[in-house]
């Protein structure tokens, strides 16, 4: 691993709040915005997020599920991936 | 933001709607340590030494599952071909190594354990003859152990003698497991050329030639690669190559970045990454909807196989860029009981064992879960098993028999396995006989593609 840095997408219908509702989950465990993008894809609300967490611990499953759990209050779908997935993916 | 949205939504589709996933995550492991005269003393050996190895294998690939967000479906563990470390044991059988195994496999959380194994391409040993005659007991009376036996090799040429020994040994094996539909054979494969990093099961062991302990990956995803074909407009068969190449890339670098990291949290050596397009019985997951995809009508009609070449040759040029570890198998798995699309085309009529046989010429294994009538004679699965022998041996290549004759069936039942290993329809044999041509015995000597020094 090169980093500790999270791609966060969230993907579903718009409404108000998502971004409110997912940044307060996301400071609650620490975890830092770097970059934020939204865009509407296939008639759907897309919003990618990158996000940095300082120090090596990060109990990642707790984040994970607690992402997941806003995720269904608001009726969309958010995923968290390490960002390496995508650089190994589809970057030489 | 360095990563294109584009490029993260089209990895999130192919998880999701496209059952991309790593398909095993096979440690190997060692064994060479545990010999002992005294079996008890060996059973406790390998048993110890397997759980030091494995003790954290499940709980590391979760966490590396949750931190990319990409399913590893199977942990698995291959160990040494058993013939050889329990060679020195003086006893009859090796059946309680094999429960030994079953119950190492089940206190590590995994889901096989590959290597109740023999090496005879040239001949046997006093413990490759008790290991194949433990073999139907061995699988009858364990869930996760699996078998396999090289009996040819382009290099030696194919020891006959064995493989008219596994006609009568996939029967009776078929046999004890009868009431679970013969399931003892979908753990029992027979080989030509057998890899020795493959992490695929049932086919997996770890060979002689490699390290201590070591991470195998193999990477699936053949419904990305349907999809990837499908969405093409009107292409030729050139652009298919290419489509195929690129999507076979991505597939890569991420089972070797999974592999990777899994085998440096463990401590072990990373191996290889096996990208093979290996099938779920899953809709859309499947081979056969690639090549249909191609533009066949049913996958089995003229064309099926120069299809296939092209995709198997196509998965590896993408795999070769993308890794410098590809290894195992790598290329495209036709099995028909995992495949929906293979099992569809049975049923039509466009697939026959012929036409299989003729597949396995061009692709990466062999005839791979097929089932046949239950009272389908020993000779003939012997002289089903030495017509592939002779594709691995003189292509230089590796080739497999996985074949179950469930007793009691007939041509046209359908056999429900369960899980991944799927639903087998039942495929008809030609009715000749080749009981005199397995009863000579002996060797095929080795090709003249054999000397090349």
């Amino acid at each position: 691993m090169s980093s500790s840095r999270f791609v966060i997408t969230v993907i579903g219908l718009d409404r108000v709040g998502i971004v409110a509702g997912i940044s307060r989950v996301m400071a609650e465990h620490s975890v830092n915005i770097a970059d934020i993008r939204q865009t509407i894809m296939n008639d759907l609300f897309t919003m990618i997020m990158l996000a940095e967490v300082k120090g090596e611990n990060v109990d990642l499953s707790a984040f994970q599920e607690a992402m997941s759990a806003i995720g269904k209050e608001l009726g969309v779908q958010v995923i968290v991936q390490h960002e390496d997935v995508f650089r190994f993916m589809h970057r030489i | 933001m360095l990563i294109h949205p584009e490029e993260i939504l089209e990895t999130i589709n192919m998880v999701t709607n496209e059952h991309l996933d790593i398909r095993t995550v096979t440690m190997g492991i060692n064994l060479r340590g545990c010999s002992h005269p005294d079996i008890k003393v060996f059973n406790e050996n390998i048993y110890t030494r397997i759980l030091r190895c494995a003790e954290n294998l499940v709980k590391t690939t979760e966490d590396i599952q949750n931190l990319y967000g990409i399913p590893i479906i199977n942990k698995r563990i291959s160990v040494t071909p058993i013939a050889i470390v329990a060679e020195s044991c003086h006893v009859d059988d090796y059946c309680s190594v094999a429960e030994t195994l079953d119950r190492a496999a089940q206190e590590a959380g995994i889901d096989f354990i590959g290597g109740f194994s023999a090496l005879v391409q040239k001949g046997m040993t006093p413990g490759d003859l008790k290991l194949i005659n433990s073999i139907p007991q061995a699988l009858a009376t364990t869930k996760k152990v699996c078998s396999s036996i090289n009996v040819a090799t382009t290099k030696a040429g194919i020891n006959m003698d064995a493989v008219a020994m596994m006609g009568h040994i996939i029967k009776r094996t078929a046999e004890l497991t009868g009431d679970r539909a013969g399931i003892g054979c979908a753990k029992l494969v027979v080989f030509a050329n057998a890899p020795d990093d493959n992490p695929f099961m049932a086919g997996a062991f770890h060979g002689i030639g490699e390290p201590d302990c070591v991470i195998n990956v193999g990477v699936s995803g053949p419904g990305v690669v349907n999809s990837a074909v499908r969405s093409l407009q009107n292409p030729d068969l050139g652009d298919i190559s290419e489509c195929i190449k690129k999507t076979a890339f991505k597939i890569t670098r991420m089972g070797e970045m999974v592999g990777k990291e899994v085998a440096r949290r463990l401590n072990a050596q990373f191996g290889v990454l096996d990208l093979s397009l290996a099938p779920t019985p899953a809709v859309g997951d499947s081979v056969a909807a690639i090549l249909e995809a191609m533009g066949l009508e049913s996958c089995g009609t003229h064309g099926t196989t120069a299809a296939l070449a092209l995709l198997n040759d196509a998965v590896k040029k993408g795999g070769a860029m993308a890794s410098s570890s590809v290894g195992g198998l790598s290329g495209a798995f036709i099995p028909v009981s995992e495949d929906e699309g293979m099992i569809r085309a049975v049923q039509r009529g466009s697939l026959s064992l012929d036409k299989l046989e003729a597949m396995t010429c061009v692709c990466s294994v062999g005839l791979d879960m097929i089932a046949v009538p239950g009272d389908t004679s020993p000779a003939t699965i012997s002289a089903i098993i030495a017509d592939e022998m002779a594709i691995g041996m003189i292509n230089k290549k590796t080739t497999a028999v996985r074949i179950i004759p469930a007793p009691g069936t007939k041509v046209g039942d359908m056999i429900e396995f369960g899980g991944l290993l799927g639903t087998a329809p039942v495929m008809p044999v030609h009715n000749f006989s080749s009981e005199v041509f397995i009863g000579r015995g002996g060797k095929i000597p080795a090709p003249i593609q054999a000397l090349t020094n």
